[in-house]
């Protein structure tokens, strides 16, 4: 099947506008669509009539162009027909938002679309969905504009069971300037599931990264999942709700106790090289993380800071995730300090932690992580920059930002998250360091690192 | 592919739901795994027969299709030294409730570990291994896999037991046989695959881990 029209449409019927209720789903989907993206909207309601000042059609088949996506909010019980119809006039594909299927009793209707779709070999996603979030190309999401938060382009590629939980998450990649490719919302996943949209986007030149939020898999379709994911190259990762264990559940055998649902998801992804993101949080700083870095570490990490109890509190994060901060040898540590200046250098701790202390400069700052990043002793470093102490000037992340592009070496940055720091975060994510405005944010992220291993 | 004579087993075990533990160690040798020397014995003779040719001290093991957990019904008696002993075991156990005879057994040591599998309903055919023995479900030191494993899943599942110290070497002693390990965790990936949905879960507790072997100590085969 030809997904490249769901995504990339040059022409959107909207079928289900109407006179009526201006806030219908279908009538917020045709006029985002008309206004904002450059695809050619048109409108689809068996009563005809006008909207907003343009034609409404009456069938699919009566617009004077070939339409690459329809996307369906019509009563459930008519989608199987709108569909029939759909792929009569020779549409590229579709996008069921309807609800009413599945997941309230009616599984025959929706085994009814995916025959007729699989039938003509029709991709279409839903139903019950907000479909797809194409940048620059399409938004089939029903919610007005106004009230979105949009990511910038990037190259994570987010899919979600839950609607709203893609929406949260883009709101959460957006807050931390993290970019993205698509964000589909597969709904009831009746015809494309996370695994035919994994074929698609491993092929997907605009897609570095791809994150799923899970809630469960068919029969055996996490074997396939994990199966399509070792194949696909690119980092993945989920998260997965419903991870308490089923309560009272007779269970046979000690095999069965052991390997309830959730174990056998979570070990099984990791024997994949999927990288398990165990709460929101953890999604947002793994994408950020994996979408700038695609190399992974063993975990061996140094750790620049400018207070004691920043880098104390990041080594027992480092600890909790199987990270290691080894002693950097007093060679190494010699070198650094003939790096450093008057005030720091009688007064920096540089085993690692490297306190610098409130005394540093950019320059030290610089200086430690020139020499950190040429040697093998770490394998990333971990920055932790408090934009208030006054030796640090917002120039900072630029500049670390610049040693990084030089040595390769993997960086990635705890600084608070507060408006007047925002020229110094920046300074780190425009150059693809990225930021976490939490220390635990910066640890997950090199835990992703040596968690996404290539099976 | 499964042979006829495991297919056999399967089919009479069917009745009970489960196979009784003589026919499971016969299909796991069948399938490549190491088990202990063992004979199901109808008459004590016959047992008498097989330890004095095998040497004791000999384990012996109800076989009753009404006894799923013989340990709690006192239907196991391991540390047999002679054939009194022998005789006096198989008195005992020919009075438990659905008595097919017994099966007398090498005794064997090493690590209590576990391997086990279970059809799960969105991956399939996965393997469970770990620290066993009867604490298995309190200490809850294991690893899961999706199955078939590769030879370097080994080393991973191994790595990631909190206990793994213990098996490569702990305070002096030899490590157990990483080699014999694999061989048998594979022979056991390809019968759970070949079994497919013909079996609901499979419990080998303990098998025994040492240096020079890892051999199924007891084994569980639930079925559908």
């Amino acid at each position: 099947m030809n997904y490249q029209k769901l995504f990339e449409p040059k022409t959107l019927a909207v079928i289900g506008v109407s006179m009526s209720n201006d806030s219908h789903p279908a009538n917020v989907v045709f006029n985002k669509n008309r206004l904002r993206y450059p695809v050619k909207t048109f409108a689809v309601n068996p009563k005809g009539g006008s909207f907003h000042r343009s034609e409404i059609f009456v069938r699919v088949s009566d617009i004077p162009e070939k339409i690459d996506l329809a996307v369906i909010a019509v009563r459930a019980d008519l989608v199987p027909g709108v569909l029939t119809e759909c792929i009569e006039a020779g549409a590229g594909g579709a996008v069921v938002i309807s609800g009413g299927f599945a997941e309230s009793g009616r599984k025959d209707l929706q085994d009814r679309m995916a025959a007729i779709a699989r039938e003509a070999d029709f991709p279409f996603v839903g139903p019950n969905c907000l479909g797809i979030y194409s940048p620059d190309h399409v938004d089939t999401f029903f919610l007005p504009s106004e009230r979105m938060v949009y990511p910038r382009v990037g190259n994570i590629a987010l899919v979600s069971q839950s609607g709203g939980v893609l929406v949260d998450q883009m709101i959460n990649l957006a807050d931390e300037g993290v970019g993205v490719s698509v964000a589909v919302s597969v709904g009831n996943k009746a015809l494309i599931d996370e695994v035919a949209l994994l074929g698609y986007l491993s092929a997907d030149p605009k897609t570095e990264v791809i994150a799923f939020y899970l809630e469960g898999f068919q029969k055996n379709g996490g074997r396939d999942f994990v199966s399509a994911a070792r194949q696909c190259g690119k980092p993945i990762i989920a998260l997965k709700s419903g991870r308490s264990p089923e309560g009272g559940r007779a269970v046979s055998s000690h095999t069965a106790s052991l390997a309830g649902d959730y174990e056998v998801f979570s070990e099984v992804l990791s024997q994949y090289g999927v990288v398990e993101a165990r709460s929101q949080f953890e999604l947002v700083s793994f994408c950020e993380s994996l979408s700038c870095y695609e190399k992974p570490i063993q975990g061996k990490i140094g750790i620049i800071t400018g207070s004691g109890g920043h880098g104390a509190l990041a080594v027992d994060l480092c600890a909790a995730h199987d990270l290691s901060v080894p002693r950097i040898s007093e060679k190494v540590q010699v070198e650094i300090r003939e790096g450093l200046s008057g005030g720091a250098r009688p007064i920096a701790a540089l085993g690692n932690p490297m306190d610098l202390t409130g005394s540093a400069v950019d320059d030290d700052f610089v200086a430690a992580a020139e020499c950190l990043s040429r040697t093998d002793e770490v394998d990333c470093i971990l920055l932790l920059v408090l934009p208030y102490s006054p030796g640090t000037t917002s120039d900072l992340g630029a500049r670390l930002s610049r040693v990084y592009l030089r040595e390769g070496k993997p960086m990635v940055a705890y600084v608070p998250h507060v408006d007047k720091y925002r020229m110094l975060i920046e300074g780190f994510e425009l150059n693809r360091i990225p930021v976490s405005p939490a220390i635990e944010g910066a640890v997950l992220m090199a835990d992703a690192m040596r968690r996404c291993q290539p099976c | 592919m499964l042979s006829q004579e495991i297919l056999d087993i399967l089919s009479r075990s069917k009745e009970w739901g489960w196979v009784l533990e003589p026919d499971a160690k016969r299909l796991l040798s069948l399938a490549g795994m190491d088990v202990p020397e063992f004979i199901w014995a109808d008459r004590l003779d016959e047992a008498v027969e097989f330890a004095e040719r095998i040497g004791y001290p000999v384990v012996a093991k109800v076989v009753s299709p009404q006894v799923v957990h013989k340990t709690e019904e006192g239907g196991v008696v391991v540390g047999i030294e002679n054939k009194i002993s022998l005789a006096e075991a198989f008195h005992r156990l020919s009075g438990i409730k659905g008595f097919r005879g017994v099966l007398v057994e090498e005794s064997v040591s090493g690590v209590e570990m576990i391997v086990g599998s279970k059809i799960d309903y969105q991956f399939g055919p996965v393997i469970l291994f770990g620290i066993g023995g009867t604490g298995v479900e309190i200490y809850k030191d294991t690893t899961i896999r999706m199955a078939p494993i590769e030879p370097k899943d080994v080393m991973s599942m191994l790595k990631s037991l909190k206990a793994h110290r213990l098996l490569e070497g702990y305070r002096g002693a030899e490590p157990i046989s990483l080699e014999q390990l694999t061989r048998n965790l594979a022979a056991f990936s390809s019968l759970i695959m070949d079994l497919g949905d013909g079996v609901t879960s499979i419990d080998l507790n303990p098998v025994f881990c040492s240096p020079s072997r890892c051999v199924v100590g007891d084994a569980r085969i639930m079925l559908p």
